[in-house]
């Protein structure tokens, strides 16, 4: 027996190698395969807008939350020493916001991808009530201070988290920011500090062109007023004062020594809200246009050089509202308050024409090819008034300030967007932060897309997978899109490897018919 | 005997893989210790499952031997490039097998075998990278067959076979895309579950003495394909999680499906020789014709019997060799020592490996030994460790729902041991 023992041993030794787990030659979980170069995630704080948060759909929502841009970089820091991220998560997958139990108006349930009765696909708010009440305030710190609809200076505005803001006349207060602010008194950028980031990421001023841009250019461009307090929601912030608050933000969050990115801001011809819906998009037949030219005869044959006769207007700009309908798709007409507005004059004489003709009359142009129709414009265009067949939106009506970009308030956005984004850049190189081009990485998106495995990200409507149903904010593989780019630049800056994520794996629109 | 059969029945827990495919290379401690060799070995009743045409040749007159395995196999896959890991749950498999013949006379036998050649358990965290093809899969095959043993010529060869009856089951869950959830973030998925699926089989062998000392022996021995056919009605299938909508490809509920997988044919060759009574040495060459399984094509029915939508899963695999070698040493009447070697081929190809059968080349080592109690009674006890080389991989053939492929890279390494122990009888 003594001998077995020995045999045994022999081979129970000779299968000492034996392992239990399977073991990489390189794990990716060990040994520093991931690093973090100069720079350290293990205190991430990520301060900026709806983009920020994880806005989608026209609101804000769990789902969305998890997957907006700094959670996914969070998630990918946690391979190099990146702590844990916290969030103030909404109360459903539902969005919009109720305040003492009922809702707030503008802050409705999300867009989902629904079908009709005939099984034909449309964005449709769910039909669901929202459960996030904005007086339940939430205790952080929380890593991600995104707040939805901020614009630069609203970051520095102590009360922007106060509850009784939110019903002064005007409102002073952001419902999103209540829920989570540190007191009533805090502001966002304080919120962020305090926490004393090793890393941040700052990701703001898309509102101070945006508002503006969705509403048609209907607000003020306030380059030249320095007093942001005067502001409406609609308006363009002035270049100065968007420097003078980022340049703040900035020295606050570098001041104890903090490594972080900066993010640019991306064209708003690179989103669906404005690329969706055709300038030329109203058909008609032969007759049609002949009846409508005949109605606009007066106003291009007489009116107008009678107008440029008086000098009232120059030539050129009666060429500019010249009217004139074919067979086929046309241009509609608009109202272009960038227009000499003729209509009190027409009232008098010689012209004398009624109010009605005349204030129709007043800023009165077809558009052209350069103007934009933003996606509000779509439940607009070709609609009657009153059920009047008469009265069509677009053909005998013309369309509202707010449903056209027209070039010149595209001009002003543009502008306004080269300066914040001169600023941005500089700031960075300043501070030796990393400078992540978000306006490039967007146009790539939108011109001809971005491959992945599995497919390519457009920013068409809908299918193009990278905006949600608001047209406006990414889905979540935008999101992921946008939290790679930003790895990317942060990799560029501090040498660290941070893989990227596989955008494939994130979703796109929500179908539910919920 | 019965109280043996019902203990066996009770403890027929589904093997894990540890060889290529989703073959379980596991059916007799003697065998596995010396490689898993055992065409041209007459030893003891193993031979009922490595070549029946050897039951007619053991010296007594009934033969019994059960055993079975403690499989510990785990898979590990990342992705440097997107930072993704994962690791198989620490399942333990226990294939185990039984095997009696009776010598009806000199030159004839009979025999029963129950063993399981086939089977997978592989449980990867739900949601991982690589869920859209897999999350867990439990695949399963009992082999059931009467056996006979003639000895044609008397000391030079003899020929055994018998019809084979297989029980299938299967349970499979995956996501049915890269991304598709509820309104909350649940991932869509589907479960497919169906098992007793019965089909049949059968298998033959020969056996050739190549000398007049019966030290050199020759055997050859050839399992048939048998393919598992799921029919509507004998399984379901239980999507979960699928947004409410018509634009989703199914809605939630339970379907009838319709599969098949093949259990692919085998033949073997063996020599063995056995220069003395304390030496025997083994070789068997293993040629399973995996070329069968081209693809695992899932259609799911309405009520109506029409396709409610359908699940194309490319696998192309190829036949597959596997070499076998093993030695035994008898420093006594009482303990037989054995070792061996297997290189076993994968039947998977480049661009078709597939996480839930996540197997390239290995090599396996064995060794093992068995005690005689007394006259009767015998112990036989083997261990297995199977190395795997790490390997890059993918599985190339996902499509997406806009027609894409969207390929699943990876490093994959994996690690088997497997402890076995069993009892041999003789009377």
């Amino acid at each position: 027996m003594k001998n077995y023992i020995k045999y045994i041993s022999v081979l129970a030794i000779g299968f000492g190698f034996v392992a239990c787990e399977p073991e990489f030659d390189n794990p990716i979980d060990e040994n520093e395969f991931y690093t973090s170069g100069e720079a350290d995630f293990s205190n991430y704080v990520s301060i900026g807008n709806s983009l920020t948060a994880g806005f989608a759909d026209g609101t804000l929502y769990i789902t969305g939350q998890e997957d907006s841009y700094p959670n996914i970089m969070a998630e990918q820091f946690s391979l190099a020493g990146g702590g844990t991220f916290t969030q103030p998560l909404m109360n459903d997958n539902i969005g919009g916001l109720l305040l003492g139990g009922n809702p707030i108006p503008g802050f409705n349930p999300r867009f989902v991808l629904a079908t009709d009765e005939q099984g034909n696909p449309g964005p449709a708010i769910i039909n669901q009530t929202p459960t996030t009440e904005v007086s339940n305030i939430l205790s952080g710190p929380f890593n991600n201070v995104g707040v939805p609809g901020a614009r630069s200076f609203d970051l520095l505005f102590p009360g922007y988290g106060n509850i009784g803001g939110l019903t002064t006349m005007p409102v002073s207060a952001n419902p999103y920011f209540v829920r989570f602010a540190s007191s009533p008194d805090a502001t966002v950028i304080g919120d962020a500090v305090s926490q004393n980031p090793s890393f941040f990421s700052l990701w703001i001023g898309n509102n101070d062109i945006l508002g503006y841009a969705t509403s048609g250019g209907s607000g003020v461009d306030q380059t030249g007023n320095f007093d942001p307090s005067t502001y409406g929601g609609s308006d363009i912030t002035d270049p100065m004062v968007f420097a003078g608050a980022y340049s703040q933000m900035v020295d606050a969050l570098v001041a104890n020594g903090s490594d972080g990115v900066l993010v640019n801001i991306p064209d708003v011809t690179s989103i669906p809200f404005f690329t969706t819906v055709p300038t030329q998009s109203i058909p008609l037949d032969a007759p049609t246009a002949a009846f409508l030219n005949s109605n606009f005869a007066l106003y291009n044959d007489v009116v107008l050089p009678t107008l440029v006769n008086f000098g009232v207007i120059t030539a050129e700009e009666a060429a500019s509202r010249a009217i004139n309908f074919e067979e086929g798709v046309n241009f509609p007409i608009i109202t272009d308050d960038d227009l000499t507005d003729v209509s009190a004059i027409l009232q008098g004489p010689p012209a004398n024409l009624d109010p009605a003709t005349a204030n129709l009359l007043g800023q009165l142009r077809q558009a052209n090819g350069n103007d934009i129709l933003p996606l509000t414009a779509a439940g607009i265009l070709g609609t009657t008034i009153n059920n009047d067949p008469t009265l069509i939106n677009g053909v005998s009506v013309p369309l509202a300030d707010q449903f056209v970009l027209t070039t010149a308030e595209q001009a002003r956005v543009t502008v306004a967007q080269n300066a914040y984004n001169t600023t941005i850049q500089a700031l960075a190189a300043a501070n030796g932060l990393a400078f992540a081009d978000a306006r490039s990485a967007l146009q790539q998106v939108a011109n001809g897309g971005v491959t992945f495995n599995g497919g390519t990200l457009t920013s068409t409507f809908v299918t193009g997978g990278g905006f949600s149903l608001d047209g406006v904010h990414p889905t979540p593989r935008g999101y992921a899109f946008t939290a790679n780019v930003l790895l990317d630049a942060i990799n560029a800056r501090y040498g660290s490897n941070i893989p990227g994520v596989d955008i494939g794996n994130f979703a796109t629109v929500t179908i539910s018919n919920d | 005997m019965k109280k043996v059969v019902s203990v066996f029945v009770l403890i027929l827990v589904c093997a894990v893989t540890y060889a290529g495919g989703y073959r379980v290379s596991l059916q007799g401690n003697r065998s596995l210790a010396m490689g898993h060799t055992g065409v041209a070995v007459v030893n003891n009743a193993e031979l009922a499952f490595f070549n029946p045409a050897g039951l007619v040749h053991l010296e007594n007159k009934i033969n019994l031997s059960a055993g079975g395995f403690g499989v510990f196999a785990e898979v590990a896959y990342q992705n440097a490039q997107f930072g993704d890991s994962a690791s198989t749950e620490d399942n333990v498999g226990t294939p185990v097998y039984l095997y009696g013949s009776y010598k009806v006379s000199e030159n004839f036998a009979l025999g029963l075998a129950v063993y399981t050649p086939y089977g997978s358990t592989v449980e990867y965290p739900t949601d991982w990278a690589g869920s859209h093809l897999v999350n867990n899969i439990e695949l399963q095959a009992i082999y059931v067959q009467p056996l006979f043993s003639w000895e044609v010529v008397k000391d030079r060869f003899s020929i055994g076979g018998g019809p084979i009856l297989a029980i299938g089951g299967v349970e499979f869950n995956r996501n049915l895309s890269r991304n598709l959830t509820d309104l909350d973030g649940n991932r869509s998925n589907v479960t497919l579950d169906a098992s007793g699926i019965l089909e049949f089989g059968w298998s033959v062998g020969a056996l050739l003495n190549l000398d007049n000392e019966d030290k050199w022996k020759l055997g050859f021995n050839y399992r048939s394909l048998i393919d598992v056919e799921v029919e509507a009605g004998d399984g379901e299938a239980t999507f979960a999680n699928v947004p409410n909508s018509p634009l989703a490809p199914v809605p939630n509920g339970t379907f009838d499906f319709t599969a098949s997988l093949p259990l692919p044919a085998e033949w073997t060759v063996g020599l063995s020789y056995k220069p003395n009574e304390k030496w025997l040495f083994a070789f068997d060459y293993n040629y399973a014709e995996w070329s069968a399984y081209e693809s695992l094509d899932i259609d799911f029915l309405n009520a109506d019997g029409s396709v409610a939508l359908q699940s194309l899963n490319p696998r192309n695999y190829k036949n597959a060799s596997t070499y076998r070698f093993g030695a035994q040493y008898s420093p006594s009447s009482k303990l037989d020592l054995r070792l061996g070697y297997y290189f076993d081929e994968s039947p998977v190809q480049s661009g078709f490996f597939a996480p839930e059968t996540p197997r390239n080349d290995s090599h396996g080592f064995t060794t093992g030994f068995t005690y005689n109690i007394n006259e009767k009674f015998a112990i036989d006890a083997s261990f297995l460790y199977l190395r795997f080389e790490e390997i890059d991989a993918s599985y190339d053939f996902f499509t997406e729902t806009n027609g894409q492929t969207a390929p699943f890279r990876g490093t994959y390494k994996s690690s088997v041991f497997s402890p076995g122990i069993g009892i041999s009888y003789k009377l």
